[in-house]
């Protein structure tokens, strides 16, 4: 299952990297979404929680541009029906998942560079605390947008469904990331932010396990 | 019918006692209130917010979990009986924010104050508000129920981190949420029902909640078996 899954993977990555439909999107996206912000703020001093809640909300919408096209892709080319004949459903979320999750650490490791180059006050005291919030965060995203993004490549108006669906399922993950970004600028130590630590691992594996569980009747109709 | 005219006189007396009964410091006969300090007047209006918030939970858990049904045996009935439960969830959602964004002006002194239960029914709103849109934008039956079924188990995986753990890491106003007093972090006794309430007072909140669920079945029972006749009457003129 595994290989198999690695070569969808693989095949996803190729076909990506021959079109860069995905990646020239997202990365003028987050160019755009950063300099309205920083046209927005002018000369302002602004503060850190201000920060790290600007920081996820491009991150947030960055996602909700990029992370669709794993499913709608398929749909669009009508190369679903291929990819039933081949694997198990389980096997496809991997692949797929495995994608999006490369895609995600890339695009919010690009994000993370320009907030720490251009914002003064996004200023990383505690970077253990920042890298294990951040990667906890990512496979949240991750997980929860490529179900979602199952969901939409079955419906219409799929460009405009996605980030109103995905939303309210990424709140809870979003609310206690913004607040880790916050705790580890300000220098906080692991034991003030084992709460929300915990919080974040425990969305992980739920949406994780409720995704694998319920993609069979997304896939199969 | 019984059920409609007990129904009718339930609802019917509790309105009129949760409005007109007054509110009195000492309550010396079965028809006063006690003055709770802070809320004074205010107090009435958990006769009506609290049955709606519990109602669009009630509706929410119930959508769900006749979408389960569906996913288990494939019978479109359970889609519509889903789909009755959250239309009806939306509605009490919708009433739950206003009549709690009234109590917060006069209580707390603004309409909107982001305490983790104004997030959690903000964020349940948006839930019903994209599963409409998601049945909205599919045009086959089938694939319309199955998923929607699957968007809304997914909605109530988030459930437990607003009910219990946002309420934990934010500041909050209702009771039962930490708050802050006199500079400490203080754990305020849980449930929602730990007001000041004297024995009438619990009475009448008690037989509005009752009142307002049986209110909601009815409701739902009439809206789910329209949704079934709709869908028989077009199937026929389909056919002819």
């Amino acid at each position: 299952m595994s290989s198999k899954a690695y070569a969808l993977y693989k095949k996803d990555f190729y076909s990506e990297l021959r079109t860069r439909y995905a990646i020239n999107a997202l990365v003028m996206f987050i160019i755009v979404a950063i300099s309205v912000i920083l046209f927005s703020i002018g000369n302002e001093k602004i503060t850190q929680s201000l920060t790290s809640g600007l920081f996820w909300v491009v991150i947030f919408f960055s996602a909700m541009s990029g992370l669709a096209r794993a499913f709608v892709s398929e749909e669009e080319r009508g190369t679903s029906l291929t990819l039933h004949l081949i694997a198990a459903p389980s096997t496809i979320f991997s692949g797929k998942l495995l994608f999006n999750l490369i895609l995600v650490f890339c695009m919010n490791i690009i994000i993370a560079i320009l907030y720490a180059a251009l914002f003064d006050s996004f200023i990383i005291k505690n970077f253990a605390l920042f890298i294990v919030s951040f990667v906890l965060g990512n496979v949240g995203l991750a997980t929860a947008s490529t179900i979602i993004a199952a969901i939409i490549s079955k419906a219409g108006a799929k460009g405009t469904l996605y980030p109103v669906l995905s939303f309210p399922i990424l709140l809870p993950l979003i609310l206690t990331a913004v607040q880790l970004t916050l705790l580890a600028n300000q220098g906080a130590s692991f034991g003030d932010a084992k709460f929300e630590l915990a919080i974040v691992f425990c969305y992980d594996v739920i949406m994780l396990t409720g995704s694998y569980l319920l993609f069979d009747f997304v896939w199969k109709d | 019918m019984f059920w409609k005219i007990t129904l009718f006189i339930l609802l019917a007396f509790v309105s009129v006692a949760g409005i007109a009964f007054p509110i009195v410091p000492v309550p010396h006969t079965w028809y006063e209130f006690p003055l709770i300090p802070g809320l004074k007047e205010n107090a009435k209006i958990i006769f009506f917010h609290v049955p709606t918030a519990w109602l669009s939970a009630v509706a929410f858990f119930m959508s769900t979990l006749y979408s389960i049904k569906y996913l288990r045996k494939k019978n479109l009935d359970d889609d519509a009986k889903s789909y009755a439960a959250a239309q009806l969830g939306i509605i009490f959602c919708v009433l739950a924010t206003i009549t709690g964004a009234v109590w917060a002006k006069f209580a707390w002194g603004s309409y909107w104050s982001w305490d983790p239960r104004q997030t959690s029914i903000f964020a349940l709103l948006l839930i019903y508000g994209a599963w409409f849109a998601l049945r909205s934008s599919i045009e086959s039956e089938e694939k319309r129920a199955t998923l929607s079924a699957v968007y809304s188990i997914i909605a109530f995986l988030t459930v437990p981190f607003f009910v219990f753990i946002m309420p934990r890491i934010m500041i909050g106003l209702h009771p039962g949420s930490e708050s802050i007093e006199g500079g400490k972090v203080i754990q305020t006794a849980s449930p929602v029902v730990d007001f000041k309430m004297n024995g009438n007072m619990l009475a009448i909140f008690f037989l509005s909640l009752i009142g307002f669920t049986i209110l909601y079945f009815w409701m739902w029972t009439i809206g789910y078996k329209s949704i079934l006749i709709r869908e028989k009457i077009n199937k026929q003129s389909i056919r002819e």
